[in-house]
């Protein structure tokens, strides 16, 4: 243990450097991409869309025998990101955001960093704010790499004939590619209502696992609850009930309502789950 | 040093590095863990904090460092209220809360760089020398591209000494630093922290081990069951200690007489041997004057008792329980 030179240990004129620095964040994204798990996530993530294309292109059902949507994926490849999506959205992109944002604060916790992170100090409302900053900048990176595998493997399988929309009309290939990249923000803004709520689920324990699997069975109850129609009151104050909204962009023209709805559903929830994860994480006393 | 010195001579008389007022924490309706704390850190101590396991010293050191709030009383570090100016004052202060804590599957070196992005004080272009320079401290540069998960305990704990020596400190609070290194690591450390004190850092060091108070302390609080027993420098706290003396005899009643009669108090017979407290007396006196008075001396010495026995006579127990 040699004595260090250079690096004196009392500096009496501190002030802090800057007010505003990218290093946290871009540190915490570091940290997710790192991570061997996550890779293998975002790999099993990637993999779907190009099992459903190569499915549909082994098989190609005739149209009016299967779902509406991966029938045309035949006509035009874009398709297939719609489908994909649509398939991921039903577990695997909300489990792997759940996943996510359990790990969060529990996950420092867990580990005992969380201690040291609060003592640096990171500040408990900047520490909410990368957190959730990482998640959605994963959030995006996962429904980017969806899309794109999906409309590589689409256009690569089926060309990029003319889009037919529901209403009967067809849609060139930039108006269609148009739409697609909305249905794919629409689909990421429903994934950072989850992270939001992920969030504070996470704030509540030290156990990752164990705030995954509460986010995700708190998803799951309400796709339940969605399906009961004598709870149609009930419907528009679940999270999940307009996550397939984006469906509507298949009609010609749009149909914007829903999504809209889906939209402030969206943000209602996000502001809700970063309101309780503040509340709660300014308060916690952190005793891992 | 030129920087010690100036530091120092900035400050008001009389302030200090950490300061509770009534320092209390009570975990939901239990028992207070930390009962009414009035703790003074002088600039510039190596302050030991002392106390058997579970007594709350470490619920004190959270309480300083702003993880958990206190139900009640106050704290400054270096001057600044907490938890309410952490942002000033942490940045100055390094700390190792309750052992190290490090993310698994990254190597030392990638966890350091963690820490220091989170760190709004440093400069980001000089974090390289900086991780080396730390590293370099602790003796652990040759495992530095090791992932977290392969280290010893003993090469956790150096990281996490590290952590904190990323910047320059003036105050290094730090939670039982020598837990889980060997005897050559121990020592390390606590050369480490003489060097650091050298240079002005204050130290705040907890521990369970009177050993390593009597090492490398200047002050000395010891806690027992929340509260705070005693706190004084440890020079003080010496001259608190009262030296007996001890004569080895067959003829134990003459001795006892002999002692009395020179003007010893609190004389005690036991078996083969009398103990006295020797005040001024000169020991050599004592021995001429049991020599005249034909006490047969099989042995003479002069006792005094050492740092533990002060600290179970203040706690009622000892000090080196549960390792």
């Amino acid at each position: 243990m040699s004595a260090a030179e250079g690096v004196s240990t009392v500096d009496a004129g501190w002030a802090p450097r800057r007010r505003f620095s990218t290093r946290f964040l871009r540190s915490e994204m570091g940290l997710i991409a790192r991570r061997r798990r996550n890779q293998a996530g975002l790999a099993v993530l990637a993999v779907i869309p190009v099992i459903i294309a190569v499915v549909m292109a082994a098989t190609r059902p005739a149209p009016g025998s299967g779902p509406p949507l991966f029938t045309a994926m035949l006509d035009n490849g874009l398709i297939t990101v719609l489908a994909g999506l649509s398939i991921e959205m039903s577990l695997f992109l909300p489990l792997a955001v759940s996943i996510l944002a359990g790990d969060a604060i529990a996950g420092e916790a867990s580990t005992g960093t969380l201690r040291y992170l609060l003592t640096v100090p990171a500040g408990r409302v900047r520490l909410l704010a990368v957190k959730f900053g990482g998640i959605v900048a994963a959030t995006f990176a996962a429904v980017g790499v969806i899309a794109l595998t999906g409309a590589v493997m689409g256009v690569a399988l089926f060309g990029t004939g003319d889009m037919v929309t529901l209403s009967g009309t067809t849609l060139p290939f930039g108006e269609a590619l148009g739409r697609v990249g909305i249905a794919v923000l629409y689909v990421v803004m429903c994934l950072v209502a989850v992270a939001a709520i992920g969030l504070f689920v996470s704030t509540l324990t030290e156990q990752p696992i164990g705030a995954a699997v509460a986010m995700l069975m708190f998803i799951v109850l309400s796709q339940i609850l969605g399906a009961l129609d004598d709870l149609d009151w009930l419907h528009p104050f679940l999270i999940t009930n307009y996550w397939s909204s984006w469906a509507d962009l298949l009609r010609d023209p749009p149909a914007w309502d829903q999504m809209l709805l889906g939209a402030v559903s969206a943000a209602v929830w996000t502001a809700f789950g970063l309101s309780a994860a503040w509340a709660r994480l300014t308060t916690k006393d952190i005793t891992s | 040093m030129t920087d010690a010195t100036t530091v120092a001579a900035a400050r008001e008389p009389g302030s200090r590095a950490v300061r509770t007022r009534g320092l209390s924490k009570r975990y939901g309706k239990g028992t207070l863990a930390v009962d009414g704390l009035d703790l003074e850190v002088p600039y510039g101590a190596v302050f030991g904090f002392l106390g058997p396991n579970g007594c709350g010293k470490t619920t004190t050191i959270r309480m300083l460092l702003g993880l958990i709030e206190a139900s009640s009383g106050t704290a400054e570090l270096l001057g600044e209220p907490m938890p309410g100016s952490a942002r000033k004052a942490l940045p100055r202060i390094g700390a190792l809360v309750e052992g190290p804590a490090f993310h698994p599957y990254l190597s030392g070196v990638d966890n350091l760089r963690r820490i220091d992005a989170v760190d709004r004080s440093t400069d980001p272009a000089t974090v390289a020398e900086r991780i080396e320079s730390a590293l370099d401290r602790v003796g652990l540069r040759a495992a530095a591209r090791k992932r977290f998960r392969a280290y010893s305990l003993g090469m956790k704990q150096r990281l996490a000494i590290a952590g904190a020596l990323l910047r320059p400190r003036e105050l290094l609070i730090l939670d039982e630093p020598t837990n889980g290194l060997d005897p050559q690591g121990t020592r390390e450390v606590r050369s480490l922290i003489g060097q650091l004190a050298a240079d002005g850092v204050t130290v705040l060091l907890s521990t369970h081990l009177l050993s390593e108070v009597e090492q490398v302390c200047s002050h000395v609080a010891v806690m027992h069951r929340g509260r705070l027993v005693t706190q004084s420098s440890l020079e003080e706290l010496r001259a608190t200690v009262v030296s007996r003396v001890r004569v080895e005899t067959a003829a134990v009643e003459d001795a006892a007489r002999v002692l009395g009669g020179a003007g010893l108090s609190d004389v005690v017979a036991g078996a083969g041997e009398v103990t006295a407290l020797i005040g001024e007396h000169p020991p050599e006196k004592l021995v001429d004057a049991l020599v005249a008075e034909g006490v047969p001396v099989r042995g003479f010495g002069v006792v005094r008792p050492d740092l533990e026995d002060v600290f179970v006579s203040l706690t009622g127990e000892g000090f080196d329980v549960g390792g």
